[in-house]
């Protein structure tokens, strides 16, 4: 959509829209997961159900941007570059749609969680989680400024948030050898590193989709170094 | 560029053409895959009419007009001077963009060409009739009526009737200027069908200002632009990703 505008000006307008109401679900996921995070760090449950509750709100968008998206679709019958950006949009709004949901099962583990003590200061949830959300962002920015170097830095971020999950799940693990008390609790801080874990590969689809839309090339589903924007070339 | 493979069956090499002074094609070079439905797009005035009734010296009938480059056509110019255009017309037919059926019967609208090609006999007629009415699948819609005016038909009709009486004439190469733009949604469709079924025994090469129908039936597209071939690429390519920023002004309508 960069470049040259449509003749017909309703179309290019069409177009912007969905661009646009994507951008603002990519806020509001990326709001879910800090406030669902911050409930979690900062032991408050009211704001943990306040994102269950505004889920509602990303479910919403999710539908209206996938109708438009049909819609356009229908009437328009797009090709080339505006043809990638709808089957992109299609995707990316599925995407971020789920990364909303993933807020709510953040949040819904930090309720029970913040009814006991800590089993420890939380220290690689935290880091993990400014990763993701920064993923988000930067896919949600390599959309708007159709950059792929930006989607090829996300799709390389993917790794840190891997190995982070696999280090909270060792430290955790023992945790739990030493004291079974703490398993229910380390359980449910397993399943939220999970969640931010898939958080992440959800940014990195979104910066594949990203890579299609610009290039017309599909790098989904090749290993690490074959999924770089870099190494494709 | 599509590269030469034996199952091209036209060959267009380096070809420049003139209306008089005015120049409507410049250096185009573009091969012809025997069996597939190429389709030729671009706007108004981008030369890709010209360039489809260069393919069967049909410019010939225009005063002033001159041919540079080669037309190759079973390892023959077809622009050589010892080539005749009547043959080459007869190997390569054409289909117009308005039905121009002769206002005569059906029958013998069919049978014109054949019959100026020496066939006489009255059963070899018949026979060519209805092969050509199934193939161009009118068959059913006409059998009855033979000896009535091929006017009388609808438009859509009046259209397989030319499409028929080309294929009469056993043509290798089929040429479609525009041959649904004055006809309904429902007779477009039935010749879009009639496209797919033909090309297994024909080779096509259709100019439409429909991108869409271009999309829709055709293996191969070339854009045109001011008389040049801008991009040549399967057809699903062209449309999903195209190599050329000005196909993919066009075809998304961000032109001009």
């Amino acid at each position: 959509m960069n470049g040259k505008e449509h003749t017909s000006k309703i179309y290019n307008r069409e177009l912007q829209e969905i661009k646009e109401n994507l951008l603002y679900l990519g806020g509001l996921a990326e709001k879910a997961i800090q406030n669902a995070m911050r409930s979690l760090l900062e032991r408050d449950s009211g704001l943990a159900r306040e994102v269950i509750e505004a889920d509602d709100r990303i479910n919403t968008l999710d539908k209206e941007i996938e109708e438009r998206c049909i819609d356009l679709v229908a009437l328009r019958q797009p090709v080339a570059r505006d043809l990638r950006f709808i089957a992109t949009a299609i995707k990316i709004n599925a995407h971020l749609e789920r990364i909303g949901d993933m807020a709510v099962n953040i949040a819904e583990k930090a309720i029970p969680l913040n009814e006991e003590p800590p089993v420890k200061p939380y220290i690689d949830l935290p880091r993990m989680s400014d990763t993701t959300q920064a993923m988000i962002r930067k896919s949600l920015d390599a959309l708007v400024k159709e950059d792929c170097d930006l989607a090829d830095e996300v799709i390389r971020e993917d790794e840190t948030v891997d190995n982070l999950n696999n280090q909270i799940f060792r430290e955790l693990v023992t945790f739990m050898l030493e004291d079974p008390r703490t398993i229910h609790r380390a359980l449910l801080i397993m399943q939220i590193s999970k969640n931010l874990e898939r958080i992440s590969d959800h940014a990195t689809s979104i910066a594949i989709m990203v890579i299609y839309l610009v290039t017309g090339r599909n790098i989904r589903h090749g290993n690490r170094a074959e999924k770089s924007f870099q190494n494709d070339i | 560029m599509v590269t030469l493979l034996s199952d091209n069956i036209i060959e267009i090499k380096k070809v420049n053409f003139y209306y008089g002074a005015s120049k409507a094609l410049t250096d185009v070079t573009m091969d012809f895959k025997k069996n597939k439905v190429t389709a030729l797009i671009g706007p108004s005035g981008c030369g890709k009419s010209t360039l489809l009734r260069l393919l069967n010296r049909m410019n010939d009938l225009i005063d002033g007009t001159r041919v540079e480059g080669e037309v190759v056509f079973e390892d023959r110019n077809i622009y050589d001077p010892d080539v005749d255009p009547v043959e080459i017309r007869r190997r390569i037919g054409m289909v117009f963009q308005k039905p121009n059926p002769f206002p005569k019967s059906i029958f013998n609208n069919i049978t014109y060409g054949p019959k100026l090609g020496g066939v006489k006999n009255r059963s070899e007629l018949e026979a060519l009739v209805e092969q050509s009415l199934k193939q161009a699948s009118l068959w059913n819609e006409v059998k009855d009526i033979l000896n009535q005016s091929a006017m009388m038909l609808s438009g859509g009709q009046q259209q397989r009737i030319c499409i028929a009486r080309a294929l009469a004439m056993k043509p290798d190469v089929l040429l479609m200027d525009e041959p649904t733009s004055a006809l309904d949604p429902v007779s477009t469709a039935k010749i879009e069908e009639l496209i797919e079924e033909l090309k297994k025994k024909y080779t096509i090469i259709i100019v439409t200002h429909n991108m869409q129908q271009a999309a829709r039936i055709s293996d191969y597209t070339g854009f045109f632009y001011l008389g040049k071939l801008i991009e040549y690429n399967p057809t699903e390519k062209l449309f999903t990703t195209p190599d050329v920023k000005q196909t993919e002004e066009y075809i998304t309508g961000r032109f001009g």
